[in-house]
């Protein structure tokens, strides 16, 4: 649910990172905490366990330009990944407005990429959402294993597990390195304009939203 | 759906803010949607302190209430965090939005509580117009 402040002038969009527990989510948003300038990136917070697996989640503001004078902000989470916190991830997953879902290039994690995008589909369901119109591309995240002798899946058997009916874009990426990483941020954050720009039209349609919206002296 | 406030919808909010708490002298009071958006808000912290301790004091209020379902209660009535130098005040304004206001200890709960109603009752007819 994207919330639209006329007097400030800002939209503030939702972001969530979604995937199995260990794939990397939250490295994908360190990485952009740590490298992004602090005029667009605000303060980031994270509630983590002892082991550093997402308990709660992880939070991120982030302003990424503007659109009809309106500035955008987006709020990045991260939801834990682990099976037993569904009810957690629920909460994380109230009005979102867009959608990576961070796959892990293990093989013994072929499964678990699975079972997690369903359990997103599951969840965003119970929002009344569906995975086939929000805001949505995948990342096939830890590539850099391919180096190593760990056995990991092909991006052929990824896409073909987890791409075939829904045909987003997906990137290939190591987060720990940062590869990949500034790529699916770029596409989900132009697919949620596009998506919060039809809606503002629509309100400007119905009235809600002024025509022209003037811009912030 | 989403949520639309336009310029007077914000003033209204702040001026209740104002009025039924912060002229009280609590420090710091907004509101929060059950999905985190900061809504509106005026005190002494900066809007950068301020954003993430939305984000997670409307998590913490759902998880609160999801505590109270597994033990069989519908809601509990007063959410309230007691530490040293601040305080923290829970109400709900309806199924979508919190109010919290953050308060020192030279101002009493009851008062906290009794300007969180009027502010609530204020509020609730801004924010279903939106």
């Amino acid at each position: 649910m994207a919330f639209i402040d006329l007097k400030r002038k800002e939209i503030r969009a939702k972001l969530v990172f979604y995937g199995p527990g260990r794939g990397g989510k939250t490295t994908n948003v360190l990485h952009i905490h740590k490298t992004m300038s602090r005029d667009v990136c605000g303060k980031m917070v994270t509630v983590d366990t002892r082991g550093d697996r997402t308990l709660f989640f992880d939070f991120l503001p982030l302003t990424i330009g503007k659109i009809m004078n309106l500035t955008i902000r987006i709020q990045i989470y991260t939801v834990p990944g682990q099976v037993l916190y569904n009810d957690t991830r629920k909460l994380v997953l109230r009005g979102v407005d867009g959608i990576v879902f961070v796959a892990d290039s293990l093989r013994v994690q072929k499964d678990p990429n699975i079972e997690s995008l369903k359990n997103l589909e599951e969840n965003l369901r119970d929002e009344k959402l569906s995975i086939h119109e929000i805001p949505l591309v995948l990342q096939y995240n830890k590539r850099d294993l391919a180096e190593s002798n760990v056995p990991i899946l092909s991006i052929a058997e990824m896409q073909n597990d987890l791409n075939r009916e829904l045909g987003v874009p997906a990137f290939k990426a190591s987060a720990l390195r940062g590869e990949g990483v500034y790529e699916t941020l770029r596409e989900i954050s132009k697919r949620m304009i596009r998506s919060v720009t039809l809606k503002l039209k629509s309100a400007q349609t119905q009235g809600q939203v002024p025509q022209d919206i003037p811009p912030t002296p | 759906m989403d949520l639309i406030l336009t310029q007077d919808m914000i003033t209204k909010l702040e001026e209740i803010l104002s009025n039924e708490l912060l002229e009280h002298g609590v420090d710091h009071a907004f509101v929060v949607d059950s999905s985190g958006n900061l809504i509106t808000e005026g005190g002494i912290f900066p809007p950068e302190d301020i954003m993430p301790l939305a984000a997670l004091l409307s998590a913490n209020f759902a998880a609160t209430e999801r505590i109270a379902k597994l033990i069989g209660e519908k809601d509990f009535t007063l959410l309230f965090h007691k530490g040293s130098r601040f305080n923290i005040h829970f109400g709900r304004i309806n199924q979508d939005f919190i109010l919290v206001t953050l308060f020192n200890n030279e101002v009493s709960l009851g008062l906290v509580r009794l300007g969180s109603i009027k502010a609530i009752e204020q509020m609730l007819p801004v924010l279903q117009a939106a």
